[in-house]
């Protein structure tokens, strides 16, 4: 049985630095922190978020494509090309590294969405990449969309994350926001694809943790046109954001008073608007609550939040340095990147910490 | 003739030495199966007017009674059994409608009774309701599906009317006629205070439980009894009762013969007279004339309460509940074919419909098939038997449930499953006054709020087990569930796996 057949659940340790000021940095930073974290992966998942890296592509959307044989390329090319114009294609660069076997062919491509099908579609053209990104992995036999943002790019392997990111050379990136994840899952995977950060645009999450809600909200948000093809819990939690992020148009910080809901006894001693404002996000949206531990960091263009389940029952630690932002589900991770910090600490559970670029976008 | 003549069903079987003739059971006993030989000072009892109540049985001081099933029997016959048998003798005496009460009993599947509930072990803590916040707060009513801010951004209340319960169970319909004003009360008042609510059934509302409003949800059936400005606006809801599960497809009838002053003032007709519900509702005939009924409540209450729209659960069930879905409608209330009922016409009651858990899977996922879950809240019924019941309708996709044999039950009923004869011993199904006041409102309303409470503190524990601490992640989650000796179709359709996978 491969991933995606079943619903796999798995332990984790994940990091997060973000530089407030734009200033890109390379990607060596955030090996060496998930790579102190060893003991909580076991070998079968890493990956990476990064953003800001394309910065002479940033206008177009970059799929990064997995597949599994030259005819599932094909047939996926032929796709893309139909949708899209693209603007450069190559594949990932890589390098050999004796703990990453079993590559399947790894190809990126710089689109944008052809004018005459997107007047079509009748649809606003992230709209229209979704759809795109969900036919190719749900029609496409063989081929896996795991990236499809702008200005930003997922690396992701079986593997330790240390070795993976080594793999995607990715301390020959540089950008202003890594987010990285390593695995623990109960039960073999054996694609690559099952690997975190989850991605839809530009939203990734990595995540630690099983979340008890997993199938009341898988289906709630395929009630929207989401195809939850991966049946992990993470892949769930990456569809709510973009759904109210972008969809609903709710706000980071009401996002967490969403999916990570304050308690009803903690509502009723707020003042009235606030306790209003947030009796009305549970109420309204109360299938998109998300119980069980968790910890997560959404990476997104131009920000970053970790988040924690409302009981916080799994770690999670955050520090500041002059610019920089970091969350990690462990101190050490931060501490061995800068041990130099302005401030540490541990947010609360539902309380989440979001950073954004000072003065807008990248 | 010599055939009418049926062996009864039940013996009272009397210890003699333990008998002290105090003649409690033959005051107790409607039915008068018992009687006094004052030349012999003797107790006897007639085994053919007994009800299986357990009435005298459970006030006998000395415990000197004891109920037992005769052994009675016709030549053994795998299909002619002594049920079909003594059918056939008493309508070929009558040449009537056979009449029964409470739910279908017969051996169809009960299949919450087949479906498992999961625990976390290792990879997910359990959490311990005791010591951690643990919710149930539920809302009904349709949810809005974009949000609205005003000038300053903040978010707008853009949410339609809902109803508010401290946990997802609620008393369903029960008309002031087919129970009594003591039952009535001791609903209202366990819904007050348990934060839920009562629903009045097509009876009316009686003035003196206008107080109990905010906890009431009032219903509009196909005849109409009751209906005014007032009871509309003294509600919390309106439920349009389009069927029950007891008797899908036909209207009600409560016999002449119960209908008092206290009633007659009600349901708003003559003393004395029948209350014939018609089958249909004569201004329904399809789904756009719903809706007009749906608006003419909202209307007449300047849309400030949720609109309930009650269907059994017959074999069309998830096309029929899209269609309410749309019209309109903020909640959907669907009552399986084990549903109770005062009095219903047997072949009906034990025949038609389909079962709750079924009817609940197919019309869930159709309504998520279409997009449209949030336009309208689920409520399900017949029958929810324990919180276990409850846990497994919530996973499998209702918002809430309804209980009411488990409420009756709870009032003292027995489920001798008399109520048609009007003669209920414990107070419950009866107008006969001297049999009202044997149900003590005081005492049955704090039964109701134990039985709820209970129920609370048990739910808490099996959503602690499976690391869920708020309902609303429970709702629909039926990845909580596994069957047992389910085929593959079964499976399908409740949306589950079987145990093992």
């Amino acid at each position: 049985m491969r991933e995606g057949m079943f619903r796999n659940i798995s332990g984790c340790a994940i990091s997060g630095i973000f530089s407030k000021s734009g200033k890109r940095f390379s990607g060596k930073s955030i090996i060496d922190s998930i790579a102190v974290m060893h003991e909580r992966s076991n070998g079968l998942g890493g990956g990476f978020a990064a953003y800001g890296i394309y910065p002479e592509y940033k206008d177009y959307y970059a799929f990064h494509i997995f597949y599994e044989s030259k005819s599932a390329k094909k047939e996926c090319e032929e796709f893309i090309e139909e949708h899209f114009d693209i603007i450069n294609l190559s594949k990932i660069p890589t390098r050999k590294v004796p703990a990453i076997k079993d590559e399947p062919l790894i190809w990126r491509y710089f689109v944008t969405p052809l004018p005459t099908k997107l007047a079509d579609s009748q649809l606003d053209d992230k709209e229209f990449v979704v759809k795109c990104v969900f036919r190719i992995n749900t029609r496409i036999d063989g081929a896996y969309v795991f990236s499809s943002g702008k200005n930003m790019g997922v690396f992701k392997a079986v593997g330790f994350p240390e070795d993976v990111g080594r793999f995607y050379r990715l301390e020959e990136y540089e950008g202003y926001c890594f987010t990285a994840h390593g695995r623990y899952p109960t039960n073999t995977p054996g694609w690559w694809g099952g690997a975190h950060p989850f991605s839809l645009l530009d939203y990734t999450v990595v995540h630690n943790g099983e979340i008890s809600s997993y199938d009341a909200n898988r289906r709630t948000i395929e009630m929207y046109g989401y195809k939850c093809t991966l049946k992990t819990d993470t892949e769930v939690i990456a569809y709510i954001f973009d759904y109210l992020h972008r969809k609903i148009g709710l706000t980071l910080k009401e996002i967490c008073s969403v999916i990570a809901a304050p308690f009803w006894s903690t509502i009723e001693s707020k003042p009235q608007k606030e306790r209003e404002e947030l009796e009305y996000l549970r109420n309204a949206f109360a299938s998109l609550l998300i119980t069980g531990p968790f910890s997560i960091i959404v990476g997104f263009e131009g920000g970053m939040m970790a988040l924690n389940d409302r009981l916080k029952l799994r770690s999670m630690v955050c520090g500041e340095k002059d610019d920089m932002f970091y969350a990690a589900s462990e101190e050490a991770a931060i501490r061995v990147i800068q041990n130099d910090l302005d401030r540490i600490w541990s947010p609360r559970g539902g309380e989440g910490v979001i950073v954004t670029l000072e003065g807008g976008k990248a | 003739m010599a055939v009418e003549y049926i062996y009864p069903d039940y013996e009272i079987v009397r210890d003699y030495d333990r008998c002290i003739v105090c003649r409690v059971c033959e005051r107790q006993c409607a039915n008068e199966a018992h009687e006094y030989l004052s030349d012999k000072n003797k107790m006897v009892a007639d085994n053919a007017k007994c009800v299986n109540c357990h009435r005298c049985v459970s006030l006998c001081p000395t415990r000197a009674l004891k109920i037992v099933k005769s052994d009675h029997t016709f030549k053994e016959n795998a299909n002619w059994t002594g049920k079909s048998i003594k059918e056939i003798y008493k309508q070929a005496g009558s040449g009537g409608v056979l009449l029964s009460s409470m739910g279908n009993p017969e051996n169809y599947p009960v299949y919450f009774d087949k479906i498992l509930l999961n625990a976390s072990q290792v990879t997910n803590p359990s959490i311990d309701p005791l010591r951690e916040p643990m919710e149930t707060r539920v809302y009904l009513g349709a949810k809005p599906e974009r949000i609205e801010r005003d000038e300053k951004g903040r978010l707008i209340n853009n949410l339609k009317p809902q109803l508010k319960l401290s946990m997802p169970v609620m008393f369903s319909a029960m008309s002031y006629g087919s129970i009594s004003y003591n039952a009535h009360e001791s609903l209202a008042r366990a819904a007050t205070e348990l934060g839920i609510l009562y629903n009045t059934g097509e009876g009316g509302l009686h003035e003196d439980f206008y107080k109990y409003g905010k906890n009431t949800i009032v219903q509009v059936a196909s005849g109409r009894f009751g209906v005014h400005k007032k009871y509309l606006e003294s509600s919390a809801a309106i439920e349009i009762k389009m069927g029950q599960g007891a008797k899908p497809g036909i209207g009600g009838h409560l016999p002449g013969t119960k209908v008092g002053e206290d009633i007659s003032k009600t349901r708003m007709i003559p003393v004395g007279t029948d209350a014939i519900s018609p089958a249909p509702h004569h201004d329904i005939y399809s789904i756009e004339d719903l809706r007009q009924l749906v608006y003419s409540l909202k209307e007449a209450t300047g849309y400030t309460k949720p609109v309930i729209v009650k269907i059994a659960a017959v074999h069309n069930v998830a096309l029929i509940a899209s269609g309410i879905a749309r019209s309109g409608a903020d909640i959907i209330a669907i009552d399986g074919f084990r549903g109770g009922t005062g009095a219903a016409p047997t072949r009906i009651r034990d025949h038609v419909g389909i079962p709750i858990e079924l009817a609940l899977a197919s019309v869930d996922q159709r309504l998520r098939d279409e997009g449209i879950r949030n336009n309208v809240s689920i409520v399900v019924a017949g029958s929810i038997r324990s919180s276990a019941d409850v846990v497994k309708a919530v996973a499998l996709g209702a918002d809430a449930v309804y209980i009411g044999t488990a409420a009756l039950i709870a009032l003292g009923c027995h489920l001798c499953r008399s109520c048609h004869t009007g003669k209920c011993n414990w107070g419950i199904a009866t107008q006969r006054e001297d049999l009202v006041k044997r149900l003590n409102p005081n005492l049955g309303y704090k039964r109701l709020v134990n039985l709820m409470n209970a129920w609370k503190h048990e739910i808490k524990e099996m959503m602690g087990g499976m690391g869920i601490n708020s309902i609303e992640s429970l709702k629909g989650n039926r990845l909580m569930l596994r069957g047992v000796g389910l085929n593959e179709k079964e499976l399908q359709i409740l949306g589950i796996k079987h145990a093992g996978e």
